[in-house]
């Protein structure tokens, strides 16, 4: 064979080569696209995690939140040690198994604060990132062990998430508002994005 | 309008209202006990404070269709307990009360405190009383009439 032939063929399988690392690569890089129609439902389900009906008693902080605005929640309410506010000043003194619209009370069943592993902001009460709710979400050590399975059926069936999608009046007679999407678009984009493997969003 | 029969004091009682109104005003108006006071009418004083189901509720912004079968306790009877004999005890052996018109409340969530909590500190005081509010600031009283009551029930 001569040196030409031989330096061809070297050619050719370096060039095979460098175009089968770049194809890996990239593939590597970019997501399935079943992965990223899972990222496009997580932002959905994010955008209802960050709405005030969830994200006010997702704090940080030793108080629920209360209203649009998120501001701390009056009368000098406490997390207390199992988020149920503490004795003599319980979530349920107020908060009752159903909405109370003619005096402005919300309710529902079990009103508590979410544990401090589901926290959806700092303490500055300003919102985490989309990747750093995702990574607590689908962290089993955070999220009361729930897998995806879990994770749809808590946010198709438990009563607190449905409430946030009938909150209510206010005690000047208006309604509360609620998340950007129905619950039966939450629940789709929910199950979208747990049938992707909950893939969460690179970054920090 | 709607019949309820609500368990009050340890007795059975009908009234017949709207289902909306507080259970404040049925207390208040329709059973004339008239030791639960309306300080704000939005929660936030605690001096509507009764025990339903035995936690301390703010009355004035409980419907009466809420209530259900969960027995009521009013300040009227909650000396009847040995945690309330002990706090109204304690209450006057402090001299806690100044113009008096938030104690019934104040009462009924340090009773609900000293059931949960045998021997509060500080802290315990502050974040159970928080949510009661009293113009006349007898704060540091209520605070040593907390921990007298708690003495005395050992």
């Amino acid at each position: 064979m001569s040196n030409r032939s031989q330096t061809c063929g070297v050619f050719a399988v370096v060039t095979f080569l460098a175009i089968w690392i770049s194809i890996s690569m990239s593939q590597a890089a970019r997501p399935s696209l079943e992965s990223q129609a899972g990222l496009a439902a997580w932002e959905k389900v994010y955008s209802v995690l960050i709405s005030p009906r969830c994200i006010n008693c997702h704090t940080a902080t030793n108080y629920p939140q209360q209203g649009d605005d998120r501001h701390r929640h009056f009368a000098n309410v406490v997390r207390g040690p199992e988020g149920k506010g503490v004795a003599g000043l319980n979530c349920v003194s107020c908060h009752q198994e159903r909405n109370a619209d003619s005096t402005g009370a919300p309710g529902g069943h079990n009103w508590h604060l979410a544990p401090l592993s589901m926290q959806w902001q700092d303490l500055n009460d300003q919102l985490l990132s989309s990747a750093t709710v995702c990574r607590a979400v689908t962290d089993r050590s955070k999220n009361d062990n729930l897998d995806g399975a879990g994770l749809l059926k808590h946010h198709t069936e438990e009563q607190l998430v449905l409430w946030a999608w009938n909150p209510g009046r206010r005690p000047d007679g208006s309604l509360r508002t609620t998340p950007p999407i129905s619950h039966q678009e939450f629940v789709a984009a929910t199950r979208t994005w747990v049938d992707a493997g909950t893939p969460c969003p690179k970054g920090r | 309008m709607a019949t309820f029969r609500l368990n009050v004091n340890g007795s059975q009682k009908t009234v017949d209202v709207d289902p909306s109104t507080p259970l404040l005003w049925v207390l208040r108006e329709e059973l004339k006990l008239t030791g639960t006071k309306y300080g704000c009418g939005i929660s936030a004083c605690g001096a509507c404070t009764v025990h339903v189901g035995g936690i301390a509720t703010r009355s004035c912004i409980v419907p009466v269709d809420l209530v259900g079968e969960r027995p009521i306790v009013t300040i009227e009877a909650i000396g009847n307990d040995p945690v309330g004999s002990a706090v109204q005890t304690a209450w006057i052996e402090k001299d806690v009360v100044q113009c008096g018109y938030c104690q019934s409340g104040q009462i009924m969530s340090a009773v609900a405190l000293l059931k949960d909590t045998k021997k509060p500190t500080d802290k315990n005081i502050e974040e159970s009383m928080g949510g009661n509010l009293c113009r006349c600031a007898t704060y540091a009283r209520i605070r040593e009439a907390i921990k007298s009551a708690s003495q005395q029930l050992g």
